[in-house]
């Protein structure tokens, strides 16, 4: 039986109910910038995450991720010895030394796993067929997140536990993984059909900068939540996401500022996402005065990044590979620079030998994540096909998909 | 005096204050699927709550739920002591302070009658809710949560329910059922279309209810223990099971997979887990939730059979999953995880206490429930009338506008 | 003068516009609105109870021209609007009797 730390246990569940609920925030971020007739599609790409991502990570999830790294595979996938999350419900012994039973651990990381594929959904928006969503959701979170979570989190052979590449709460795992995918999603699914005409805009900013805010409050957990205790680190990681998501949005909108003239509602939100994305793999590792510059780097990174798509003809819809993307791969870089063993004395000092580790990270997650993920959407648009058909992507998918009107006002 | 646990007493009162966030999530879960006209009449019963029933709770509502359970009628309600919330600071239940244990219950009260307000949403007169909030949750809530959780006979004969399958979810799903036929159904129920106004409001409404079910299920082991671990992982997991089995009988009987349809289904998963959730395994709770999506799919088509008007399927959810929920812990029960087993452990003891905690629960629930709906409706009256029902509530009872875009 | 006023389909607004726009059309009003023609409505589906919804969203453009320009505006909707599939809409044109300019009291063609 396990000793517990009442304390640790309850900022786990905590923490894990937070980084839940950021995926429903995630849901009106991304569905207050669609037209409103796909309104419903976009919600429910996210929020149906919730559902069929919970089940397979308690399936086989957690245990190609988090399974025994021992073997002559083990450095590359779990082994299967945590099928259905067999023994690590109850009077399991705590991971890492942390008191409380693994299970937490488990439901803590499957709320990872749920929001890293709701990410991706901001480039398929207004297009994607219901069905093949489903069906690439599904194989994706198994071939690539959960095995990229298993190299760097789970004792396999990029992380801490093997080549030493640092990434304390999912710069690679989460942010460059789900825009690697996104990546591909956008060039295998092609762009919308109004794209770049004015008709595309965003329909209700409210709802975005509502989700915004229950990502930012839910980002903590995400963060500081990945510490897995409550000690000091923690709140070292709490303190500079708090930072860099503020230093996020202030950047976003001043380089707004200086090229158009105006701060948008939108760049706000934007700038504190960049912000938050790209101290996602830092925090834990650096100080609060590299937190504050990380945020606003990101903020202005992420602003000329989102702007790249138009450069590519690229419709990645709500700007995954631009945010997520650029703001990760900045994060993870920038963790290389500035990690301090003062800080926490399991990570690394900043140094050039470290930096080159990070950039290997990045490049596997980039490469991985991109090449499987678009191997699988062309098999699903060879098979059942990936993308509606010109009249229902005129209609919108609310009606097509789930034949449901969002607003009735 | 027991030492006071300063992690137990953190996780209580943050879940307290998840389960707080439940209400308003409530409003917006119930307010995105009335018409326009009536958002804010939707939205303001569920807040309404937040504010009348602390009140009443702290006054009265707690010492008649969890008074002392001693002298002749201890069984049936709590002792007066608790008036106004006396003699509770300073004490200790278990390893936290009283005083969390009664804002923690006081949020269960608010949120409770709140759930009702689905059934005659678009119709009820504002007055007369307010009037049943109060009676129902002194009347029908607290005795219930007494009989329960605070010691009274259920307790005693070995009534199971972690975090409400009895208390809190067959009571309002019963008391829901009595008020939708009591009130009637609404102007053109059947033959004009009457659908949702803003579903991305009823799925903000579900996600928040997902986030503080946590608090409220997990919160009821009262610490941050391996209890409270169990239930967070069963309450997470039904839910998920509840939306896909919601989604897969929904397509196989409509065809389509709707947004709706995974917002109710998660519920429904959350609703029928809610007791079981401390006394199952995973794998136990992946089934409940599974089984929650099909019963709950299916018993929310029954109202359109039998015509009566739950508008936004209290009945079918929160009724149903919570009389389901409380059967299967008969069944499923783990000793490893809640220190009693069910049937497929071999022990068949709990299927007695089941089954009358639930009959008797809902049985009074109805009987209650269907006399202050008749004194109100003899005294203040219950519907509004039909050309205030044609324009909506919201301006003729709060002179106040949705959406002005 | 005519007043033309065109139901379209949502989606075919901006192209309708930008070919107005070429004739010399100096400006529009326009209307979300809801109706049937033809076009029957679609279903939808609410925890299992399916409504059949008769009225479609289009979109109405109201415009005032000048009788020379009148038919080249209405062959420019009409061949931009259309999809050849059911719901593309309709085109009414009207004698339009007068029009001033609220800014400086200008009548008639000099007010469009």
């Amino acid at each position: 039986m396990t000793e517990f730390n009442t304390g640790d246990t309850a900022f786990m569940l905590v923490c894990s109910a937070l980084v839940l609920f950021m995926t429903p925030g995630l849901a009106l971020f991304y569905a207050g910038m669609v037209r409103k007739k796909n309104v419903l599609s976009t919600t429910m790409q996210s929020f149906f995450a919730m559902g069929l991502v919970s089940v397979l990570w308690a399936l086989v999830g957690y245990t190609i991720a988090f399974g025994s790294a021992d073997g002559p595979m083990g450095k590359f996938i779990g082994t299967f010895d945590k099928v259905l999350l067999k023994g690590v419900a109850l009077g399991a012994s705590g991971v890492e030394g942390h008191l409380y039973p693994e299970s937490v651990f488990a439901m803590f990381q499957g709320m990872f796993a749920i929001i890293t594929v709701g990410l991706i959904t901001g480039a398929i928006a207004e297009r994607m067929k219901f069905k093949a969503y489903v069906i690439f959701a599904a194989i994706w979170v198994l071939v690539v997140y959960s095995p990229l979570a298993h190299w760097v989190w789970g004792g396999g052979w990029l992380g801490m536990a093997g080549l030493g590449a640092l990434d304390f709460a999912g710069g690679t795992v989460v942010h460059i993984a789900s825009a690697a995918a996104a990546l591909a999603a956008a060039i295998v699914l092609g762009r919308r059909k109004d794209y770049g005409s004015a008709a595309v805009q965003p329909h209700n900013l409210p709802m975005t900068i509502l989700g915004a805010g229950i990502l930012w409050f839910g980002w903590f957990g995400f963060n500081a939540g990945s510490e897995l205790a409550a000690d000091g680190v923690a709140g070292s990681a709490f303190m500079v996401t708090h930072l860099a998501a503020a230093a996020g949005m202030l950047g976003w909108l001043i380089a707004e500022t200086i090229q158009h003239g105006k701060p948008t509602s939108l760049g706000a939100a934007s700038g504190a996402v960049a912000g938050l994305v790209a101290i996602t793999p830092a925090s834990g590792f650096v100080d609060a005065g590299p937190g504050l510059l990380i945020g606003l780097a990101a903020g202005v990174a992420c602003y000329f990044g989102v702007q790249l798509k138009n450069k590519f003809k690229l419709d990645d819809a709500l700007d995954v590979v631009g945010i997520h993307g650029v703001g990760g791969t900045l994060g993870a870089l920038l963790t290389g620079v500035f990690a301090s063993k003062a800080i926490n004395s399991l990570g690394a000092d900043g140094s050039f030998a470290q930096l080159g580790k990070q950039a290997l990270g990045v490049a596997v997650a980039w490469v991985f994540s991109f090449v499987v993920s678009f191997i699988v959407l062309k098999i699903i648009d060879a098979t059942i096909g990936v993308r509606v058909d010109a009249e229902a992507e005129e209609t919108g998918l609310d009606l097509f998909d789930h034949a449901e009107t969002g607003y009735v006002l | 005096m027991a030492p006071i646990d300063t992690g137990d007493t953190a996780f209580v009162l943050l879940s307290a204050s998840l389960v707080l966030f439940m209400t308003p999530g409530l409003a917006l879960f119930y307010g995105g699927m009335v018409r326009a006209k009536n958002v804010l009449s939707t939205i303001m019963q569920s807040v309404f709550a937040a504010g009348v029933i602390t009140v009443v709770w702290v006054l009265a509502g707690y010492t008649l739920a969890f008074g002392s359970a001693t002298g002749p009628l201890g069984g049936f309600i709590g002792g007066l002591e608790h008036l106004g919330f006396s003699g509770i600071l300073g004490q200790v239940t278990g390893t936290i302070p009283t005083g969390a244990f009664a804002i923690y219950q006081c949020m269960f009260a608010v949120i409770t009658p709140a759930l009702i307000t689905g059934a005659f949403a678009e119709r009820m007169k504002f007055r007369a809710w307010a009037l049943l909030s109060v009676l129902w949750v002194l009347v029908v809530y607290a005795p219930v949560a007494h009989w329960v959780w605070g010691g009274g006979w259920m307790a005693a004969m070995g009534v199971k329910d972690f975090a409400g399958g009895i208390v809190v979810h067959a009571t309002s799903g019963a008391a829901a059922l009595v008020a939708a036929i009591m009130l009637g159904r609404r102007l053109g129920h059947g033959t004009s279309e009457i659908a949702p106004h803003n579903l991305t409001m009823t799925l903000l409404g579900a996600g928040i209810l997902w986030f503080g079910w946590f608090g409220f299920n997990a919160g009821s082991a009262l610490a941050a223990n391996e209890q409270a671990v169990s239930a967070f992982i069963a309450t997470h997991v039904a839910a998920a099971a509840g939306m896909l089995a919601w989604l897969a009988a929904e397509r196989y009987h409509s065809g389509r997979a709707t947004t709706l349809g995974a917002a109710t289904g998660a519920v429904a998963g959350l609703a029928t887990v809610t007791p079981a959730s401390g006394f199952v395994t995973p794998l136990s709770a992946l089934l409940i939730g599974t089984v929650a999506g099909v019963v709950c799919y299916g018993a929310v088509l029954l109202k359109n059979r039998f015509g009566y008007d739950d508008s936004l399927d209290v009945v079918g959810v929160h009724g149903v999953g919570g009389v389901l929920g409380s059967l299967m812990i008969a069944l499923l029960a783990a000793k490893s995880v809640g220190g009693v087993s069910g049937l497929i452990e071999g022990n068949t003891s709990l299927v007695i206490p089941q089954l009358v905690g639930v009959t008797v629960a809902v049985a009074y629930s109805l009987t209650a429930t269907w006399a202050i709906l008749k004194v109100i409706d003899l005294t203040v009256g219950l519907r509004v009338d039909e050309d205030i029902e044609i324009s909506g509530l919201d301006l003729a009872e709060h002179a106040e506008v949705g959406y002005s875009l | 003068m005519k007043k033309i006023e065109a139901i379209i389909k949502p989606h075919k607004l901006d192209e309708v516009k930008e070919a107005l726009n070429a004739l010399g059309v100096a400006g529009m009003t326009v209307t979300d609105v809801r109706g049937y023609g033809r076009q029957k409505g679609h279903t939808e589906i609410y925890r299992g109870a399916e409504y059949t919804v008769d009225f479609v969203p289009k979109v109405k453009i109201e415009i005032v021209v000048d009788d020379d320009i009148a038919d080249a505006a209405e062959h420019a909707i009409l061949m931009t609007a259309r999809t050849e599939k059911i719901g593309d809409g309709k085109i009414f044109t009207y004698d339009c009797a007068g029009a001033i300019r609220i800014r400086t009291g200008e009548r008639g063609p000099e007010a469009l």
